[in-house]
C-alpha cells in the first residue's frame, strides 16, 4: 500500500514535470538553451534522474519483497495448510489441519492473525488465485504446486477472482473468501469436518438415484465423486457456482435444470429432464446442508 | 571531395529521364498489382495494415459496448473471448509490427538516397503473405472460428482440441506464416541499410530512422524465431499430440509462456521504436535545427534493443519462480526506463534548443509524448514485483500497455501521416481537420484508459466478459466505454482526412515542411525514387548541402541513366558507404505472388489438416520459388562493369562478403539459429525442470547421432571442397564434389533418423522423445534444403551458370553449410551425447 501511494505520487509528479518542460518547449517561439545546455538536459534528465531514483525505488522494493510473500516453510504438522486446485471454473478447497482433511468448494474461511500456507494447483488449465483485499496473486499451473501465505487482518467478506484467462465462463469463477475470529474458525471448521447435522434429508435419495454422487461428495453419503465440487456443507456457504449469484434454493434449483444459463461452459451437463418437484426436493435439502 | 558530374544538355537529360521513368514504371491494369516497387509495396502494405487497424478496432468497440453495463449479455462469453484474442492479435501482429515494414518500405529508399531495396521482390513476397495470412486470421471471425484463448495463448487452454477448437490452429499457422514475411522484411531491410546506402553517407552519417530500423530489424532476427520454435513445438502438440506443453507425460505449460515472452517483449519495442523513430525525423524539422545528441539517442536506442531481450519474466511474476529471479527481472525492467528516458529528453531538448512550430504532426508527436510517459511511469510501478501481484492481469495492466502503444506508437504514427503525406500524393491533409482529430483522439483515449487503472486497482480482472453490478465498477466502466467511442471518432476523423478526394487542391511544394533529409525531393509522380544517386557527406543534406537538390534532379551524380534497361541501383561499403557494386534488382513478376499465395495454401491446408492438398500447394511453392530464383538472381551480366557517372566505373557483378545476396543469408541463417537455438533451450528446459529427464525412456544412443554428425560433416566439407575447386577452374572436379555432399547428405540425414528410430522413441509417449525428434526433424529438413541447394548449384554448373568470377550461388550455399553444419553438429551432439553424461 505504502508502496503504491509513493509510486503513484512519485509517477505524478515525474509526468508533471515532463509536461511542463515538453510545453515550454513546444510553446517558446526563441531558442531556450544553447546546445551544451541542451546535451546536459539529455544527461542529466535522461540519465541520471531515472537512474538515481529507479535504484532507490528497487532498493525499497527489494527490501519490501520478503516481508510481503515470505517463503512458505510448512514446518509444522499441525499448522493449517489450505489446498486451492482451480478447475474449470470453480476452486476446490481442502483443508489440512492436524491430520484431518477438509473437503470445501468456492468458499475459503480463513482465522484472522494467522498466516496461513496455501497450496495452489490446477487440473485442467492455468488459473490464477487472487483475493485482492488479502493479497497479490499466485497462478495455478498444471503439473506445478505453487505456494503462497497470506494473514487476514481485520474480519469481513471479501471477493477473489480467477485473473488468468480460462475458458468460456473465466468471468464467472470468482471466489469468497470469509475471515473470522481464530476460535470461531477453529469452530466451524471442526464442524466442517463431520458430516452435516440435515444430512438425512429428504432430498437425499433423489440426489443419490439421479447419479449426482458420480460427480459430487456428501459427506455421510454414499456421495463420493470428485468431478465436481464438494457439496457437504453447500448450504452454509454465501454465494453458489463460484461466487456468481446468492445461494437460494430457486438458484440451486435452476443450476440444477441449466448450469448452462448462470455459466456458460460448465462441465455439469443440464438436469432439465427431471421432474421439477424433484429438483426442488434436491435442493431443498442441498441449500439444509449446513 | 566528390563533386557532381557536368550538367547535361537538355535533350539528353529528357532523353535520360524517359528511359528511367519507363525502366521503374508500373505495369497498367490488373497488372499493377504484379508491380514490386517499393512505393507500390509499401503503400499497400500500409494500406493493408490500417484497415486491419480499423478492423481490430471495430472488435474493440464492441467490446466496449458489452462492458458499459454490468451483467450486460449483448455478446456471448464465447464471442467476447474471441473478439479480445482477435483483437490483440491483430493490433499486434497485423497492425503494429507490419506497419513499421510498411513504412520502412515505403521511406527508407528515398531517405538514404538510394532508388529501390536490395530486393524488391522479396519485398513484394512479404507483403502477399502478410495480406493472405492477415485475411485468413481476420476472416475467421465471420464464421464464429475465431481464436478465443487470449492473444498469448497460454496451453494447456490454448492446445486442448476441446476447449480452443480450430481458431487456435489458424493463430498458430496463420500467423507463423506472417512472421515469415516478417522476418523476410527484416533482412530486406538490414541489407538494405548496410548495403544501399547513398555514397559518403558513413554510419554516423545516416538519418535517425534509419538507426532505428537496423536496431528493430536485427530484434526481430532475435525476437521472431523463439516464438516460431514455440508455435513449432505447439502445432505439433495439437496435431500429433507430441506432449511439449502436456505435464501428465513430462511437458510444461511454462515452456511456451517463456519462448512466447522472450518474443512478446522484445516486441513491444520493435513495435515503439519505429514510432520513436518517426518522431526522430519530425521533431528536428519542427524544432528547425538538427537533433541534439545524435550519439545520445543511437546509443540509447541500441541499449533499448539489448534490454529488451532481458525482460520477458515481468509478464510472469505471478507464475511462481524463485524471488530471486524475480528480482533480478524487476531490476532489468526498470533499467529498460534510462534509455528510453534518453531517448525522450533527446527530444526535449532538440525543441529546447531550438524554435518549435507546433504543427499537426508536432501536436501528435508531443501528445503521444505525455501519454506514453504515463505508460512508461505505470510501467516502472508493474517492474516492481509486489506491485505487480496485485496489479498483474487486471484492468490496471490494459490501462498501462494500451497508455505504452497508444501513445508511444499510434499517435507518432498519426503523427508521420500528417507528416509524410505530401510524399504519397503530393497533396498535404487538412490542419484543421488533424487538430479536431488530434483533440478527440487525446481526450477519447484518456477518457477511455485512465479509468481503467483505477478499475483495475478495484480488482477488475482482464478478460472477463461480463461483471457483476455491485463491485463498485459500473461508472468507470461507463466513462471507459463513452470515452472509447470518441477516441474512434477522431481516427474516423483521420481516416476521412486521408481518403477524401484531394484532386481540386494545388499540388503541394516539395519539401513542405522544409525538412533536411533526402526523402524530401523524391517525388510521388515517379517511380524512380531519386534522379540520380547522391554523394552524402551530411546528416542533414538538404540544410546542409544547399545546391544538392537541384544536382540530383539535374541527374549530375550516379546512375542518371538506364541505358541498359534495367533497374539499377548502387551497393555500398558496410561502415563508410564507399561504391562497391551495381546492383541490378528484380522488375515486376507474378512469381512473388505465386509463391507468397500457394506458400500461404500451405498453412491453410495444415490448419484443416488436408493434406493432399497441402502437398500440392507446398510443390507449387518450391517449383515457384525456384523459378524465381534461377530466373530472378545471380544473374550474370552483359559486360563486367559499367560506368555509373561522375567519373566511376562499378563492377555489375560480386559474390562473397561484399555482395547483398551473401549478407541476406547471413542475416537469414542468424535468424534460422536463433529459432534452433530456442529448441535446444527447449531441451534444457526439460532437463531442468525433470529430476529424472529421459523418465527412463530409452534415448537414441551415441552411436548413430555421432556418426550423423561425423557424415553431416564430411558432406559440408564436400560442400567447402566444390568452392575451392570452382576457384581453381576444375569444373570436372567442382561437380564430383557436389554430387558427393549430395550423397553424403543423403546418408547423414538417414543415419541421424536412425539413433531414435531404432531406439523406438515414441515422440507421443513422453516430452523426452518428442524433443529428440524435434531437433532430429529440424535438422533434417535443413539437410533436405542444403541438399536442394546443391542440386541447384550443380544444375547451375551443368547450365554453365557457375564460373570462377560467377560463384554467387556456390559461395552462398557454402556459407548456409557452415550454419547446417554447426546445427547438425549440435543436435547430434546435445541428443546422442548429453543423456550418457547425466
Amino acid at each position: 500500500m505504502t508502496l503504491f501511494v509513493v509510486m503513484s505520487f512519485g509517477a505524478a509528479a515525474i509526468w508533471l514535470a515532463v509536461v511542463t518542460v515538453v510545453c515550454v518547449a513546444v510553446r517558446s517561439q526563441r531558442r531556450v538553451v544553447a546546445e551544451p545546455a541542451a546535451s546536459r538536459i539529455i544527461l542529466w534528465g535522461g540519465a541520471v534522474f531515472p537512474t538515481v531514483t529507479l535504484f532507490a525505488l528497487l532498493t525499497y522494493a527489494f527490501w519490501l519483497m520478503p516481508t510481503l510473500r515470505p517463503s512458505p516453510t510448512f514446518r509444522d504438522a499441525t499448522d493449517l495448510r489450505v489446498e486451492v486446485t482451480g478447475r474449470q471454473y470453480w476452486w476446490q478447497v481442502v483443508y489440512f489441519h492436524r491430520g484431518l482433511k477438509i473437503a470445501a468448494a468456492n468458499e475459503i474461511r480463513l482465522p484472522v492473525g494467522r498466516r496461513i500456507e496455501f497450496s495452489l494447483k490446477s487440473d485442467d488449465v492455468i488459473h490464477s488465485f487472487w483475493i485482492p483485499s488479502l493479497g497479490g496473486k499466485m497462478d495455478m499451473i498444471p503439473g506445478r504446486e505453487n505456494r503462497l501465505s497470506l494473514m487476514a487482518q481485520r474480519t469481513g467478506v471479501f471477493r477473489g477472482a480467477c485473473t488468468e484467462f480460462c475458458g468460456t465462463s473465466h468471468a464467472f469463477m470468482s471466489l469468497t473468501a470469509v475471515t473470522m475470529e481464530p476460535e470461531a474458525f477453529d469452530a466451524w471448521l471442526a464442524s466442517q469436518a463431520k458430516a452435516s447435522i440435515n444430512v438425512a434429508g429428504e432430498g437425499r435419495a433423489l440426489f443419490l438415484r439421479h447419479g449426482c454422487g458420480s460427480c459430487h461428495r456428501v459427506a455421510g453419503t454414499q456421495a463420493t465423486g470428485a468431478a465436481g465440487p464438494d457439496l457437504s456443507h453447500l448450504g452454509s456457504r454465501q454465494m453458489l457456482a463460484a461466487g456468481i449469484v446468492a445461494n437460494t434454493e430457486d438458484n440451486i434449483a435452476g443450476f440444477i435444470a441449466n448450469p448452462g444459463a448462470i455459466k456458460p461452459g460448465a462441465a455439469m451437463p443440464a438436469f432439465s429432464m427431471l421432474a421439477p418437484q424433484d429438483i426442488r426436493a434436491i435442493a431443498a435439502w442441498l441449500k439444509g446442508l449446513r | 571531395m566528390t563533386v557532381p558530374g557536368p550538367r547535361a544538355s537538355d535533350e539528353e537529360r529528357a532523353a535520360q529521364s524517359e528511359r528511367l521513368r519507363k525502366v521503374w514504371e508500373n505495369p497498367r491494369g490488373w497488372r499493377y498489382w504484379t508491380s514490386v516497387n517499393n512505393t507500390q509495396v509499401g503503400l499497400w502494405y500500409a494500406s493493408t495494415a490500417f484497415i486491419f487497424l480499423l478492423f481490430a478496432g471495430a472488435l474493440a468497440l464492441i467490446m466496449r459496448a458489452q462492458l458499459a453495463w454490468p451483467d450486460s449479455d449483448l455478446v456471448s462469453a464465447d464471442f467476447y473471448n474471441q473478439l479480445f484474442t482477435l483483437h490483440g492479435t491483430v493490433m499486434m501482429f497485423l497492425f503494429a509490427v507490419p506497419i513499421f515494414e510498411a513504412v520502412a518500405i515505403f521511406l527508407l529508399p528515398p531517405m538514404i538516397g538510394a532508388r529501390e531495396l536490395p530486393f524488391p521482390r522479396l519485398g513484394a513476397f512479404g507483403f502477399w503473405s502478410f495480406f493472405l495470412g492477415g485475411i485468413f486470421v481476420c476472416g475467421s471471425i465471420f464464421f464464429d472460428a475465431a481464436p478465443s484463448s487470449g492473444w498469448f495463448m497460454y496451453p494447456p487452454l490454448a492446445t486442448d482440441e476441446k476447449l480452443s477448437g480450430i481458431g487456435a490452429d489458424i493463430w498458430l499457422l496463420g500467423l507463423s506464416f506472417i512472421e515469415v514475411a516478417s522476418i523476410a522484411a527484416a533482412v530486406e531491410l538490414i541489407v538494405g541499410i548496410m548495403k544501399c546506402r547513398a555514397p559518403g553517407m558513413r554510419i554516423n552519417l545516416m538519418p535517425l530512422f534509419a538507426w532505428y530500423l537496423l536496431i528493430v530489424a536485427g530484434m526481430i532476427l532475435f525476437a521472431f524465431p523463439p516464438l516460431i520454435a514455440g508455435d513449432i513445438l505447439f502445432e505439433m502438440q495439437r496435431m500429433f499430440d507430441w506432449p511439449f506443453f502436456d505435464p501428465a507425460r513430462g511437458g510444461d505449460p511454462l515452456l511456451w509462456q517463456h519462448l512466447f515472452w522472450i518474443f512478446g517483449h522484445p516486441e513491444v519495442y520493435i513495435i515503439f521504436l519505429p514510432a520513436i523513430a518517426l518522431l526522430a525525423m519530425i521533431v528536428p524539422t519542427f524544432s528547425r535545427r538538427p537533433i541534439v545528441g545524435y550519439s545520445w539517442i543511437v546509443l540509447a536506442a541500441v541499449g533499448t534493443g539489448f534490454l529488451s531481450f532481458g525482460l520477458w519474466v515481468h509478464h510472469m511474476f505471478a507464475t511462481g519462480l524463485p524471488q530471486i529471479s524475480l528480482a533480478f527481472f524487476s531490476a532489468a525492467s526498470e533499467a529498460v526506463a534510462i534509455p528510453t528516458a534518453v531517448q525522450i529528453f533527446v527530444f526535449i531538448a532538440t525543441m529546447l534548443a531550438g524554435r518549435v512550430i507546433l504543427s499537426t504532426p508536432m501536436l501528435f508527436g508531443a501528445g503521444g509524448i505525455a501519454i506514453f510517459v504515463i505508460g512508461g511511469l505505470t510501467g516502472v510501478m508493474v517492474a516492481i514485483a509486489p506491485f505487480d501481484w496485485q496489479a498483474h492481469d487486471t484492468y490496471f495492466v490494459v490501462a498501462h500497455l494500451h497508455y505504452v502503444l497508444i501513445g508511444g506508437m499510434l499517435f507518432p504514427v498519426a503523427a508521420g501521416i500528417y507528416y509524410y503525406y505530401p510524399l504519397i500524393d503530393a497533396k498535404r491533409l487538412s490542419d484543421t481537420l488533424g487538430r479536431i482529430a488530434f483533440w478527440l483522439m487525446f481526450v477519447g483515449f484518456n477518457v477511455t484508459f485512465f479509468p481503467m487503472h483505477l478499475t483495475g486497482l478495484l480488482g477488475m480482472p482482464r478478460r472477463v466478459f461480463t461483471y457483476p453490478a455491485d463491485l463498485g465498477w459500473n461508472f468507470l466502466n461507463l466513462v471507459s466505454s463513452v470515452g472509447a467511442y470518441v477516441f474512434a471518432f477522431g481516427v474516423l476523423i483521420v481516416v476521412w482526412d486521408v481518403l477524401r478526394p484531394k484532386h481540386r487542391e494545388p499540388r503541394a511544394e516539395q519539401n513542405p515542411w522544409n525538412a533536411g533529409t533526402l526523402e524530401w525531393i523524391s517525388e510521388p509522380e515517379e517511380n524512380w525514387g531519386v534522379r540520380s544517386v547522391p554523394f552524402v557527406s551530411s546528416r542533414y543534406p538538404l540544410w546542409e548541402q544547399p545546391t544538392l537538390a537541384r544536382e540530383i534532379s539535374e541527374g549530375r551524380w550516379y546512375l542518371p541513366d538506364a541505358k541498359e534497361g534495367r533497374r539499377e541501383g548502387l551497393v555500398t561499403s558496410v561502415l563508410d558507404a564507399r561504391p562497391e557494386q551495381v546492383l541490378r534488382v528484380g522488375g515486376t513478376s507474378k512469381v512473388t505472388i505465386v509463391s507468397a499465395f500457394s506458400l500461404g495454401a500451405v498453412f491453410i491446408a495444415l490448419t484443416f489438416k488436408w493434406w493432399i492438398a497441402g502437398a500440392i500447394a507446398a510443390f507449387t511453392c518450391f517449383c515457384a520459388i525456384l523459378y524465381w530464383l534461377w530466373t530472378g538472381t545471380a544473374e550474370i551480366p552483359e559486360k563486367p562493369e559499367k560506368d555509373v557517372g561522375v567519373g566511376l566505373a562499378l563492377p555489375l557483378y560480386a559474390s562473397g562478403p561484399s555482395s547483398v545476396g551473401w549478407w541476406a543469408m547471413f542475416i537469414t541463417m542468424v535468424g534460422d539459429s536463433t529459432a534452433f537455438a530456442s529448441l535446444i533451450f527447449g531441451y534444457f528446459f526439460y532437463w531442468t525442470i525433470h529430476e529424472d529427464f529421459t523418465a527412463s525412456s530409452a534415448g537414441p544412443g551415441m552411436m548413430w547421432p555421432l556418426v550423423s554428425a561425423a557424415l553431416f560433416v564430411f558432406a559440408w566439407l564436400a560442400t567447402l571442397a566444390a568452392r575451392h575447386f570452382n576457384a581453381l577452374e576444375r569444373t570436372a572436379f567442382v561437380r564430383a564434389a557436389l554430387i558427393m555432399a549430395l550423397a553424403l547428405t543423403a546418408v547423414a540425414s538417414a543415419a541421424g533418423i536412425a539413433g531414435p528410430w531404432l531406439h523406438a522413441m515414441n515422440p507421443t509417449a513422453h516430452v523426452y522423445p518428442a524433443i529428440v525428434w524435434v531437433l532430429v526433424c529440424w535438422t533434417v529438413v535443413h539437410a533436405a534444403v542444403g541438399a536442394a541447394m546443391i542440386a541447384y548449384c550443380l544444375a547451375r554448373s551443368l547450365a554453365g551458370r557457375l564460373t570462377k568470377t560467377h560463384d554467387m550461388d556456390l559461395r552462398n550455399v557454402a556459407l548456409y553449410w557452415h550454419f547446417l553444419a554447426i546445427t547438425a553438429l549440435i543436435t547430434f551432439f546435445v541428443i546422442g551425447l548429453f543423456p550418457e553424461a547425466l
